[in-house]
């Protein structure tokens, strides 16, 4: 006899925007149910100890633009949240290096080195795209309206937001309008001549997305970082104590403390719709829960196709939903270390290890990793984006042990032939080989390493394609028309059924945001 | 100096070619950063005895931070021209003019001096790094633009006394170099040029030089300036005599309209005391055409000296039983200004001045303000209250001693 139990609002998915929905839901006195498939929580922000006395933030590995308001009202300070910071970004060359600290000086004498007119437009192109990250902020802190049969609510934010428009200046709209329109490299060119700075600028602009640094459209991308806000300093990327898993935690203690419950190794089968409405959902072992509203924190290929089946939904919303981009073009290889990486170009230890360090030297090098991509095969010399959390954190790695996290790009889910275990070992070797070239080192001290295809991060994490953000961040694919046009506001075409995962508005990353938001518009019609 | 590849174990900052001497003389061990320089706070304890130096004997000061920009070529002349509101047509090969220079909505980018070292060649000095603003304005003009900021070393030596140093140092008399006028000579066959410039308001020069030669020129300096009081001088000292001067100083006293990311933190030179280096008569410059239509409507800001008034301020520390609190250094944090309790202004910097005994500072406040002798209220806070107390404007700059200008016969 299957178990029936009733809740306000069942959350599918215990990743950080599932159980930021569900923190919020709580907070507002909802009876709420947390269904994880895996052992853990945390869905792609999580904490595991893969090789015994080495953690690993096996999937997402830095936080930036947590939003400072879900900080606030879910008290994650009080429930774990601790963000060190990430000090550096260290590009290392052949024979040379660039290195950009938190220091205005020092980085400007840095830069200088290589170019004495970039240190100076440094100065100013910071607290320009701060200007504009101030210029976009609004749209992404608004619920996204249903552009076709607006709401009030929808009618009165569209104000709000032209009333914002109308107040920018002229050079906060002409240098909107080129993010929009360009790709990261030509509106870097614009501004800089040294090769590595404007490369390893525009790496920001190609993250989770398959394009290149050349492609129309990942300028917006390289904004979307831009955004980054620690302490309401904008670009300031944290790396959370315990890695990405104990931002997850917090959320999900907070959630507990406002009384929801959280179930692990709960998988959801099917979500259950009577007449056109959510009723509750079926696990896979056949148990069920009712509840007036069903929330996923999926992906939309996973919320609407596999949740739900195709005949429950409009054929022209289907359409849209199978033509989401959600094409993965990364990978991650994670390294327990027995000693520090030791760069050629800048060697021993220092606060270049602090930091991020990224494989980018030149824009070309970024472009032929996608080329191979583009073609179906993996970057035989991929980009790189680093982090050495044991030397934030000595509690990642035994004393004296390190763990390496590289985010890697690129690595197509639609590799040709399929991706299998000779590949990945394959991809492994390519991303240890780039390193090496580096850091020759780094082959020395490998202890151990974790190599995640994409196909990987479907099959673990049900990301599916293996795409970081639940579906690439360009421009068609946001705001209004995240992840369809008419259900962007967190509703679906089904009555009771919610999304708030992070393929809805504003998008992915550790944001809380869509969590938030998706909560607050389920509150507001509750 | 160049820029050092490797990072330096003492310091990620730079290192000025006379750190090997200021280093060590350096009591303290404060240093304040300067243009991404490690810069001497003060060598003494205290920064009185490097005050007193530049009023009455002579202090000598590392001012190599500066940024500094040569501009060479048949064009030097017009692209200075066009670029700042001075006339630079009218600026003689050894005459030094100070002044801003604006973008074109006639803000403030910096402000400096143009040397004309030769009919072709001048040396612009600058608070904030200018390569980029200067060489997209060279556009088309036949002239080389070059980075002169690590090229060229530079000290200071400011007060009374400085001039007779210089005199037993030179090969050449310094007696008739007048103000803002400049030579080359030689301090014992090493070749420097001297600028009767400087940025305490007193009779003083600065001294520009090979780097390599820094080091000797340094000691001679210490060496002959002995016998009549030479002081390695601190920038606490400065600060002092620069708001005494009423010289205003770059993200202090206002901020270049390249960095300011509100229209609000951009000043025109009219709201920043310096109208009287625009001139309106040149065909062109960058920035006219709006300050001609400031100069129609007259400017929003002004900015001005004010005197903290002694009595009042007496008042509100005996009412809490203490003696007046003066501040010992230079103070820069923006303090409310407010006439009939509603705030017109602010003022940007002050200090106690100890050789006019007046608590003075330099402010902005709007324009139907700024007229002298009006009666403001100066915020202060007493014992961790905050009280009004009065203010009033006044003319700068507040000290303007006549050796400043003046040339013995």
């Amino acid at each position: 006899m299957p178990e029936v139990k009733k809740y306000d609002a069942i959350v599918i998915g215990g990743g950080h925007n599932g159980l930021t929905t569900a923190a919020y839901l709580s907070r507002a006195g909802k009876k709420v149910l947390v269904l994880e498939r895996r052992y853990i929580l945390g869905g792609a922000a999580v904490t595991e100890e893969i090789f015994p006395g080495f953690k690993f933030s096996v999937c997402s590995y830095v936080v930036s633009l947590m939003k400072p308001i879900v900080m606030r009202e879910l008290m994650l300070p009080k429930f774990g949240l601790e963000l060190l910071p990430l000090e550096s970004t260290f590009t290392p060359l052949d024979n040379d290096y660039l290195i950009r600290t938190a220091d205005p000086d020092e980085t400007y004498r840095e830069i200088a080195r290589h170019s004495l007119r970039d240190a100076e437009a440094y100065m100013r192109f910071g607290p320009l795209m701060g200007q504009i990250g101030m210029a976009v902020r609004p749209i992404l802190e608004t619920i996204a309206p249903n552009a076709i049969r607006p709401s009030l609510s929808d009618l009165f934010a569209g104000k709000k937001l032209l009333n914002h428009f109308k107040s920018l200046t002229s050079e906060q709209f002409e240098y909107l309008t080129k993010l929009m329109a360009m790709s990261s490299a030509d509106f870097l060119d614009e501004w800089f001549e040294f090769e590595p700075l404007k490369a390893t600028m525009s790496a920001s602009g190609i993250t989770g997305t398959l394009m290149g640094p050349r492609s129309p459209g990942s300028a917006y991308v390289m904004l979307h970082h831009y955004m980054g806000d620690i302490d309401g300093s904008f670009r300031a990327w944290g790396f959370q104590r315990g890695g990405t898993g104990a931002v997850s935690m917090a959320i999900a203690r907070s959630a507990q403390y406002f009384g929801a419950d959280i179930m692990t190794e709960a998988p959801v089968e099917k979500v259950i719709v009577k007449n056109g409405k959510a009723v509750g959902v079926a696990l896979e072992n056949g148990d069920e829960y009712t509840s007036d509203i069903v929330i996923s924190g999926l992906d939309p290929k996973l919320t609407f196709l596999k949740m739900l089946d195709e005949s429950d939904l409009p054929s022209n919303f289907v359409t849209d939903i199978k033509n989401f981009r959600i094409r993965g073009s990364s990978g991650k290889v994670n390294l327990a270390l027995d000693g520090l990486p030791d760069f050629t170009c800048l060697p021993g230890e220092g606060h270049h290890l602090r930091g991020a360090i990224t494989i980018s030297p030149s824009y070309d090098y970024l472009e032929r990793a996608y080329d191979d991509a583009k073609y179906g095969n993996f970057s035989q010399e991929p980009y790189l984006d680093i982090i050495l959390p044991s030397v934030l954190d000595p509690d990642m790695a035994p004393p004296g042990k390190h763990v390496m996290s590289c985010f890697v790009q690129y690595a197509p889910y639609n590799i040709k032939g399929g991706w299998d275990d000779k590949k990945r070992e394959a991809f492994g070797d390519a991303v240890i080989n780039a390193l090496a070239r580096f850091a020759p080192n780094i082959k020395d001290v490998i202890l151990h390493r974790q190599v995640l295809t994409p196909a990987d991060l479907e099959s673990t994490f049900g990301l599916t394609e293996g795409n970081i953000f639940h579906g690439e961040l360009s421009l068609q694919q946001l705001f209004a028309l995240r992840p369809a046009v008419q259900w962007a506001d967190y509703t679906t075409p089904i009555r009771g059924y919610y999304q708030c995962g992070s393929g809805t508005h504003p998008g992915g990353g550790i944001t809380g945001s869509p969590g938030e938001m998706a909560a607050k518009k389920i509150l507001s019609k509750w | 100096m160049s820029y050092n590849k490797q990072f330096n174990a003492e310091t990620q900052l730079k290192l000025s070619p006379f750190f090997d001497r200021t280093s060590k003389l350096n009591e303290s061990q404060e240093w304040r950063r300067w243009s991404g320089y490690l810069s001497a706070t003060n060598y003494e304890l205290t920064h009185e005895n490097e005050y007193f130096a530049i009023r009455t004997k002579a202090a000598l000061l590392d001012i190599t931070p500066l940024y500094k920009y040569l501009i060479e070529g048949p064009d030097a002349q017009r692209f200075l021209d066009r670029l700042v509101t001075r006339n630079i047509n009218i600026c003689k090969v050894g005459q030094v003019m100070y002044t801003p220079w604006c973008d074109e909505d006639g803000k403030v980018i910096d402000d400096g001096t143009v040397q004309r070292l030769s009919e072709r060649k001048f040396r612009i000095t600058s608070a904030e790094p200018n390569l980029e603003w200067l060489e997209h304005n060279a556009a088309g003009m036949d002239l080389t633009i070059s980075d002169d900021s690590v090229t060229t070393a530079a000290v200071a030596l400011q007060g009374p006394n400085s001039r007779d140093i210089l005199n037993a140092l030179s090969s050449d008399s310094l007696d008739s170099l007048k103000f803002f006028w400049m030579m080359d000579t030689m301090f014992n066959n090493i070749p420097v040029s001297i600028s009767r410039t400087g940025y305490t308001g007193d009779l003083g020069y600065e001294i520009w030089m090979d780097p390599n030669d820094a080091l000797f020129i340094w000691d001679l300096l210490l060496e002959k300036g002995k016998l009549y009081g030479i002081t390695p001088t601190g920038l606490q000292a400065l600060d002092i005599a620069r708001i005494e001067a009423g010289l205003i100083l770059l993200d202090v006293d206002y901020i270049s309209s390249r960095h300011a990311i509100v229209e609000s933190r951009k000043s025109s030179p009219y709201e920043l005391g310096l109208g009287w280096a625009v001139k309106m008569k040149k065909k062109y410059f960058i920035g006219k055409q709006a300050l001609e239509r400031e100069v129609t409507r007259g400017p929003e800001w002004e900015f001005v000296g004010i005197e903290i008034q002694w009595t009042e301020l007496e008042n509100h520390y005996r009412n809490v039983g203490l003696a007046p609190g003066l501040p010992s250094t230079a103070w820069r944090t923006s303090t409310p200004l407010y006439y009939n309790h509603e705030q017109v202004g602010y003022a940007t910097s002050g200090a106690w001045s100890p050789i006019l005994k007046r608590y003075i500072a330099l402010a902005h406040v709007k324009s139907a303000f700024a007229v002298e002798d009006t009666k403001l209220q100066f915020e202060l806070k007493v014992e961790h209250f905050r009280k009004l107390t009065a203010a009033k404007v006044v003319k700068t700059p507040f000290f303007d001693p006549e050796r400043k200008r003046s040339c013995p016969r």
